[in-house]
């Protein structure tokens, strides 16, 4: 746990000195902010609840997206700048790597998430909506950026360019998303195994009514405990090469 | 300390390493000696547990490199090729955390980080982000992070690459001060850098290794000769006639200088300056100086990277480049890890 909490400080550290986190930050939190304005507010008179769901639809993509650019750089870039080699010879686990890596980018990713909350709770001035539905739905949205964080850190560690990393996070996460699709055309009970696969049609929409399940928790869990796992398996197999 | 027992080492179905097999003993300084593409980099990235043999087994201190690598990288500093460095850290911070990698606490830290800015003298920009530095400073930091938790057994891959001749001198001088209280492994293709610094060479030359040995048992066995200028007071006849009576001495050329002085260079295979000068005095010539021009690495090394065991005589530095770029070019097509 020492040496998780090291590469943790570390990457922190790093996020907070290098631009590109901030500029991240900045341009989803600026996209948030229009989505809300003109998609969820909108023009024509709504009820809160509604307004509120949509904007969870909205920030749920965004999310997605931030999870997916901050990845990118976790593992590839130490692979690319020969960095790695003294993570590699210090007595340090691949998995405790791994780890820190990923709690140090969800805990950015989980402030730019929390960074707007205040777009909710703008609702209040002219309607009402319970608390209880903007945490289920932010829950929602920290398990959704979570899970996809851990797809693209296991994108990662399988490139050393961040940007062909950053591709292939994209990809993965796309045909994800394209099962719940495949689903729609395909006959029960296949279909919902197939459609099972989709983090964000599938599993993230109750959240989004604010419905919290726990088959849905325990799919964004497995999801990431899988990619970390395999993240960890491709960093060792790396000795073979 | 390290046993290396018919290790190979494939990328694909390029074979980087093949059949090594050597050992090497604590506090030992190693010399890693090949052309580019000889498979110095990947032995040492074996050595380092970076990277699993193919098939054979390496064992540092008893402990096999593929079960337990995280017990072997607690004693091991590795300097790579490109120095392992986060651009955006401080000199000082970057030590910290690499201690911190190695397991020290921060009183051990504190303590040793001034120690090692000194050695490597880098307390100018201890505070300095490494993405301002020079490639000089940098690959400093690169030794730095190697040798701040005080391995016993650090691995340097080529630590002179790019560094500038007076940069050249301080980092030689510094690996020799380290010397002694660590098992230290060094690879380069310049032999002046193992010739002063290192108690054994292993000649590497595509992937297998070519020779070892220490510079004396090289020249013995493979032929290399060293070629010595005297400098004296006599006549000319009388210094080759003493001289050509000296077992190892294959030729010799004289160059009359003013002043009754007589300049003589002596092409001879192993170490003869002792008995050489001996031999000067006992003859009744005035020994003025006396000094190695070139050792017999060069032509070792020529000789074992073209692929032969005898006696070609290279001893000119010129003709050393001359080959080494001949060797360069047909080795070009290798992979490097």
């Amino acid at each position: 746990m020492k040496n998780t909490l090291l590469i943790v400080r570390r990457e922190l550290w790093s996020y907070a000195r290098t631009p590109s986190g901030y500029i991240i930050a900045a341009s989803i939190l600026l996209i948030n902010g229009l989505l809300f304005n003109t998609r969820a507010v909108g023009s024509t008179p709504q009820f809160s609840s509604e307004v509120l769901q949509q904007f969870l639809i909205d920030a749920g993509g965004t999310t997605m997206l931030a999870a997916v650019l901050f990845s990118m750089r976790l593992l590839a870039e130490e692979r690319s700048q020969g960095t790695q080699v003294l993570l590699f010879t210090s007595p340090i686990r691949e998995g405790e790597i791994v780890f820190g890596k990923y709690l140090a980018s969800l805990a950015f990713l989980s402030l730019v998430v929390l960074l707007s909350l205040y777009l909710p709770s703008l609702i209040f001035i002219r309607g009402k909506v319970s608390w209880g539905h903007i945490a289920a739905g932010y829950l929602g949205m920290l398990l959704l950026g979570a899970s996809t964080l851990s797809i693209g850190l296991f994108a990662s560690s399988l490139v050393k360019n961040p940007f062909l990393a950053v591709l292939l996070a994209a990809v993965f996460v796309t045909v994800l998303e394209l099962c719940w699709w495949i689903a729609q055309i395909t006959d029960a009970p296949l279909s919902s195994v197939i459609a099972y696969a989709a983090p964000y049609m599938k599993h993230f929409h109750p959240f989004r009514r604010g419905l919290v399940q726990l088959s849905d928790i325990a799919f964004y869990a497995s999801t990431i405990y899988l990619s970390l796992l395999a993240a960890t398996k491709v960093l060792q197999s790396q000795r073979w090469q | 300390m390290i046993k290396v027992e018919h290790v190979t080492k494939y990328y694909g179905a390029f074979p980087a390493v093949r059949d090594l097999d050597f050992q090497i003993q604590e506090g030992e300084c190693i010399g890693f000696l090949g052309l580019n593409g000889a498979g110095k980099s990947t032995t040492l990235r074996l050595l380092s547990c970076l990277l699993l043999p193919t098939s054979g087994r390496v064992t540092i201190r008893g402990i096999d490199a593929e079960d337990q690598p995280h017990e072997i990288r607690k004693f091991i500093g590795f300097l790579p090729d490109t120095p392992p460095l986060y651009q955006e850290m401080t000199v000082a911070q970057f030590l910290r955390f690499a201690g911190q990698l190695r397991q020290m606490s921060s009183g051990q830290i504190e303590k040793r980080l001034p120690e090692v800015l000194d050695i490597c003298a880098l307390a100018d920009v201890a505070d300095q982000d490494i993405g301002t530095l020079s490639h000089g400073y940098r690959q400093r930091v690169g030794i730095a992070q190697a040798i701040i938790h005080n391995p016993a057994l650090l691995i340097l891959d080529e630590p002179i690459q790019g560094l500038d001749p007076v940069q050249i001198v301080e980092m030689r001088e510094m690996i020799r001060n380290l010397r002694g209280s660590h098992t230290i492994l060094l690879s380069t293709h310049i032999l002046s850098e193992i010739e002063q610094t290192c108690d054994r060479i292993l000649v590497l030359n595509k992937g297998r290794i070519a020779a070892q040995g220490s510079e004396v048992e090289l020249a013995s066995s493979y032929g290399g000769e060293s070629v010595l200028e005297v400098e004296l007071r006599g006549e000319e006849g009388a210094a080759k006639a003493a001289l050509q009576k000296l077992e190892g001495v294959s030729r010799l050329e004289a160059q009359v200088l003013k002043d009754g002085l007589l300049r003589l260079r002596v092409f001879a295979k192993g170490d003869l300056n002792e008995a050489l000068s001996r031999a000067l005095v006992e003859a009744g010539l005035g020994l003025r100086s006396l000094q190695t021009v070139s050792s017999g690495l060069e032509s070792i090394f020529v000789n074992l990277t073209r692929g032969q065991g005898g006696t070609t005589p290279a001893t000119s530095s010129a003709g050393a480049a001359a080959s080494t770029t001949q060797g360069k070019s047909a080795t070009e097509g290798e992979a490097k890890p």
